[in-house]
């Protein structure tokens, strides 16, 4: 089927909308979904990001290899087809049970899947701490190993302290 | 309750100019944030959403004067439909917020650049806005709002996924950075569509001004980034900081072109326009924008010169509906409204009649 937005691709984006009872239906490339961005003209009420976004869920999850049993929040209770549909999360922790699903969702939105800007001071503090002590236990590993068994044992004393400190805070 | 909000077309930081001013109209930066507690308002109950705005209210209260100044914290169910409808034609609250929030909330600086909307799609919506091309400047002040509320509040935040949103376009920084750009050349010249293209494959998007689902008017163009997940917020900044720049070149060489090739007939257009404006009595939004955008353009090239950029801002807020019913004090139907707003227009351009 040809995009019905430039004629020419493939449309690989089908979208169904339900006004009223009345059925329509939109098939579109990927390449004219992004240039039209938030709005598809022709659809009497525009076509929001979020209908996008379920489109694209959907889409995938159709297209789908194997059917596993759709996750649900165990917090806020939001199954992943509610999410897909919606195409926003209940609660924070939705991205912890719907994780596995994520990863190729934000890549195709945003073309990354790992966080690399701001971090709260408050955790922020927390997590310095947490990946310095991953990498000191790493290295404590090594020492032993080495049999390195002076430079090892101080190495433990300033992960007990660091410890120390990450449970008080 | 302040009335100036709802009163005064221009917020006073679109009085001041800003750099370039000619071209980019206003700078905005937008933080979404949630509270780690509490559901995202789509699915929070009327006591959770309460319990949102009561954990803002809270923190605003406590030091609100010393970070924002004067401020006015305004419960959405206290506004009366018009005001809403004129916060949102000022840009200050969303659509959403106005038509669907339970438990939403818009704090305001007095000088209306900084809007915190509560319980829109994220808990907090973080918006700063500043004249002309300030995107820089913009930033760092949403960063330290961000930060204060970082202090008081348990932010939803990952350390692999960033600051969670409601929905997955934001997640990651929650920013949206924008300018709000005055392309009539590119227009005229038929540029746009292929700059556009351009645009959207280095991550960023082009929208009309009065946000989702409505088209470009005026020949006014929203610039912002699309991508939030994967790139510093220094690094979105500076990208659209970028193409601002580039697309405003390219803006001025259009200008430039006409004004050499086509002079005569652009000065006739502009001044077509102005006289409509100056003598219609019937004018309808969409020829109001485009004929406003034309002179924008002809005081930008000095061809009309008894009239100020300022001037222009306000005429694009107040003659939207909202903002002709709001000043008519009465409900006024698609025809009146056509009707006023061409008296609107000419009392301005016209002021010794
Ligand atoms: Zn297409
Ligand atoms: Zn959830």
């Amino acid at each position: 089927m040809l995009c019905q937005e430039c004629g020419k691709r493939p449309a690989t984006l089908h979208f169904t909308k339900i006004i009223g009872g009345e059925k329509t239906e939109f098939h579109i490339c990927e390449s004219c979904a992004r240039e039209k961005g938030d709005m598809i003209p022709g659809t009497p009420n525009g076509f929001s990001i979020h209908n996008l976004l379920s489109g694209l869920l959907n889409f995938e999850s159709a297209g789908g290899a194997k059917p596993t049993p759709p996750p649900r929040c165990e917090n806020c209770g939001l199954t992943y087809s509610q999410f897909s549909k919606l195409g926003r999360f209940g609660c924070s922790s939705c991205y912890t049970y719907f994780a596995d699903r994520l990863d190729p969702l934000f890549r195709r939105v945003h073309g990354n899947t790992v966080h690399v800007g701001k971090v709260p001071k408050r955790t922020g503090g927390l997590l310095k701490y947490k990946r310095e002590l991953e990498s000191m236990k790493r290295e404590l590993q090594l020492r032993i190993e080495r049999e390195e068994f002076e430079a090892a044992a101080q190495l433990r004393d300033r992960i007990r302290e660091l410890e120390r400190n990450l449970n008080e805070a | 309750m302040n009335e100036r909000f709802f009163r005064e077309a221009l917020s006073d930081w679109m009085k001041g100019g800003g750099p370039e001013p000619d071209i980019v109209i206003s700078s905005r930066v937008r933080i979404a944030r949630n509270i780690r507690s509490h559901p995202f308002p789509l699915l929070a109950t009327n006591q959770q959403a309460r319990e949102v705005q009561d954990l803002v209210r809270q923190v605003v209260a406590a030091d609100g004067q010393q970070q924002l100044g004067e401020y006015e914290f305004l419960s959405l169910d206290q506004l009366s439909d018009l005001q809403k409808r004129v916060l949102v034609e000022k840009h200050l609250i969303s659509p959403a917020l106005a038509n669907e929030s339970r438990g939403g909330a818009v704090i305001l600086s007095a000088n209306e650049a900084v809007s915190i909307m509560v319980n829109e799609e994220d808990h907090l919506r973080i918006q700063c806005l500043k004249p002309g091309f300030q995107l820089k400047e913009t930033w760092e002040l949403a960063n330290r709002i961000d930060d204060w509320f970082e202090s008081r509040l348990e932010y939803a935040y990952d350390e692999k996924k960033g600051y969670l949103t409601s929905c997955p376009t934001n997640v990651g920084t929650g920013i949206r950075a924008s300018v709000m750009m005055h392309l009539p050349a590119l227009v005229i010249t038929q540029q746009m569509n292929r700059i556009l293209n351009a645009i959207t494959q280095v991550g960023l998007a082009v929208r009309g001004i009065y946000g989702e689902g409505s088209e470009a008017t005026g020949n006014l163009f929203q610039v912002s980034n699309q991508i939030t997940l994967g790139q510093t917020e220094e690094e979105i900044i500076d990208n659209l900081h970028n193409v601002t720049r580039q697309l405003m070149e390219h803006e001025r060489a259009a200008r430039h072109k006409l004004m050499q090739e086509s002079r005569v007939r652009l000065l006739d257009r502009i001044s077509r326009s102005y006289g409509i404006l100056c003598h219609a009595a019937v004018i309808d939004s969409k020829e109001a924008a485009q004929r406003l955008s034309d002179v924008r353009l002809g005081v930008d090239l000095g061809l009309i010169q008894t009239v100020s950029p300022q001037m222009l801002n306000e005429l694009t807020v107040v003659t939207q509906p909202g903002f002709l019913q709001m000043a008519s004090g009465e409900k006024l139907t698609p025809e009146d409204r056509d009707i006023r707003r061409a008296e609107m227009i000419r009392q301005r351009l016209n002021p010794a009649r």
